[in-house]
């Protein structure tokens, strides 16, 4: 396995953002490591993800399904589709983090963004940050835990139909 | 605010808005409703403020809305939970804005510290000399942070009525209270605590599409077909592989077939009370988990153990604006904030001596069914505001409620109904037309 650069990881977190951008679902979904999470908390500075409320903490089967529902004839929810943008601030490697150990091959790399989510003539906006867990396989970089926090994860919303 | 709309001081009008099998879209989209039902529905019902471990100790206090009158419901020094109005006597400023806090002994207006006991009544007024002889003693500022006007207390469960005068608790809820008690006898120690962290969930809708799909039996199957219904397919595409996943548990049973639903009956109370799920509910056939059983056999014995945890009701309707899931430990609260906007909290309760997997189970049902993110939200999301939409139309003009109507539900309490019916939502929408026409004086 080569060494990975923090060029690598600044790359990595970038793509992921692209492929959902573009709505290559399926592509995105095979950045997560089989045991992966996307996790969304609901409070500020939240430790527990299970006996906490979250607004998603979904594994691939999960995100699998949210991907095909997506796509699906009778998804009225999404007619019209739904479309999204990341703007990300150059993402910073977070080497004193308590789960980064470059020498296991794990990295955790913290990415603030502004994120819209569009539907038909209206457009959201939401801001905060993303913490990404990544892990070094045969295959390359993987996501072991992709963490959204919001600056309002506790504020009333409409429906969030995407991934951000 | 309309003093001289279409239907204040008419009760005739509003009665006319309820028929049999049918109701007026007014109901849905008319802003003259929607601020009648304030004054007269939801002043005159019993309606959900919180639960009493939001505020374990004294001076603990919890900020909400009952109706669109801003409240905060206190832990006084006596351990009884109060409900104020959340206004202070002097200028109006609200007193706190939190949605949790411990005040201490006493409120302190942050305008001009006019200081307020935590059953209301004011304390104290800086340089209170300046009142002398000045009538003071006779002005409402005198009330302090006004209480409303009656407060129960079930079992931790605080309910109040805004005004001093109306129906009692007892008579108001009748039997119903078995769907609460049924959730916290499911913890060994008959004890519930909130889960800090509430799902919000905005709703460009009007309140009573929330209420009328709680009861709703002919939906999941057609509107969750995109997301139960994709749960069970992907889980089956990869080898239907065990055991299975606790997600596909909660999610496969929303796209049961119509027989499922009409078997499980639905039981119409009084007052709009009612629930779904009388013999069987999609709650039924959760996994087992370790340990629970034991615990229940060893606090209630095995027979009363049976019978709490083989009740398992679907959804509880509390009219006007609560839901509960015995089965699931959860209350969601429809809180109107326009004809056309609603605020949908979601709330979950640990069982207090029962193993953490079943609060596992709560929190992830409420984050895969009731959130802004989930998945059924959206599914059921999208048909209420189309509904809404296609009601601020001037092509129809009615609501259809006919389905398996029967004249002579209106004067029978407690009955068990075929599970497809739509007699909960009937008799909602006449407590509806009563409680809105009740107190309502007719113009002369």
């Amino acid at each position: 396995m080569s060494a990975v650069t923090d060029n690598d990881l600044i790359e990595f977190v970038y793509r992921e953002a692209r492929l959902l951008d573009e709505q290559r679902f399926e592509e995105w979904l095979q950045l997560f490591a089989d045991d992966g999470y996307y996790w969304m908390p609901l409070l500020h500075d939240q430790s527990d993800p299970v006996l906490q409320g979250s607004l998603m903490y979904e594994d691939k089967l999960l995100l699998q399904v949210r991907i095909e529902r997506l796509s699906g004839q009778r998804t009225y929810s999404q007619h019209p589709r739904s479309r999204c943008h990341h703007l990300l601030q150059r993402p910073e490697i977070l080497r004193d983090h308590p789960d980064a150990n470059p020498a296991a091959g794990k990295y955790v790399v913290r990415t603030a963004f502004h994120y819209v989510e569009a539907r038909g003539d209206e457009q959201s906006l939401y801001a905060g940050w993303t913490t990404h867990t990544l892990r070094e396989t045969a295959d390359g970089l993987r996501i072991q835990l992709k963490r959204v926090d919001l600056i309002n994860c506790d504020a009333a919303f409409g429906n969030i139909q995407l991934f951000m | 605010m309309s003093n001289t709309g279409k239907y204040r001081n008419n009760p005739d009008a509003i009665r006319a808005l309820v028929r049999d099998n049918e109701v007026h879209k007014d109901l849905f989209v008319s802003q003259e409703i929607f601020e009648l039902e304030m004054e007269y529905l939801f002043s005159n019902a019993w309606v959900y403020v919180g639960h009493d471990s939001q505020v374990p100790n004294p001076g603990d206090y919890f900020t909400t809305t009952v109706g669109d009158q801003p409240v905060v419901m206190v832990r006084h020094t006596d351990n009884t939970v109060r409900v104020l109005h959340n206004r202070c006597s002097h200028k109006g400023t609200q007193v706190v804005t939190d949605m949790y806090g411990n005040t201490g002994r006493f409120f302190r207006c942050p305008y001009h510290a006019w200081t307020f006991k935590t059953d209301g009544s004011l304390l104290g007024v800086p340089l209170r000399k300046g009142y002398e002889n000045t009538g003071f003693e006779s002005t409402e500022a005198m009330k302090g942070m006004q209480p409303v006007g009656a407060v129960h207390n079930h079992r931790g469960f605080v309910f109040c009525r805004l005004n001093p005068q109306g129906m009692s608790f007892e008579e108001y809820f009748g039997d119903s209270m078995s769907t609460l008690d049924n959730m916290i006898d499911r913890s060994p120690e008959g004890k519930l605590e909130v889960v800090p962290g509430v799902l919000r969930y905005l709703h460009r809708c009007n309140w009573k599409m929330l209420v009328d799909n709680q009861s709703d039996t002919c939906h999941p199957m057609v509107a969750h077909e995109s997301s139960a219904g994709t749960a069970v397919k992907v889980w089956e595409e990869a080898g239907s592989p065990t055991p299975k996943p606790m997600a596909v548990e909660l999610f496969a049973p929303f796209v049961s077939p119509y027989e499922f639903f009409e078997k499980m009956g639905i039981r119409i109370w009084k007052n709009g009370h009612g629930h779904t799920g009388v013999s069987d509910s999609i709650h039924a056939a959760y996994s087992d988990i370790p340990g629970y059983w034991e615990a229940m056999e060893r606090a209630y014995g095995e027979q009363r153990a049976r019978e709490i945890l083989g009740d398992v009701r679907h959804n509880t309707c509390y009219y006007p604006n609560i839901m509960v899931k015995g089965p699931i430990q959860t209350l969601r609260v429809f809180k109107p904030l326009a004809a056309n906007l609603t605020l949908v909290e979601s709330w979950a309760f640990r069982l207090v001596g029962a193993p953490d997997k079943l609060l596992e189970r709560t929190l992830m049902y409420n984050r895969l069914i009731n959130a802004p993110t989930s998945v059924v939200g959206h599914d059921d999301l999208e048909m209420y505001e189309r509904a809404q939409r296609g009601l601020e139309t001037r092509a129809l003009e009615w609501v259809n409620v006919a389905r398996l109507y029967d004249p002579a539900e209106k004067q029978g309490t407690n009955l068990v109904v075929n599970g497809t019916s739509e007699g909960l939502m009937r008799s909602q929408y006449r407590t509806w037309a009563q409680f809105m026409t009740s107190s309502m004086e007719t113009a002369k």
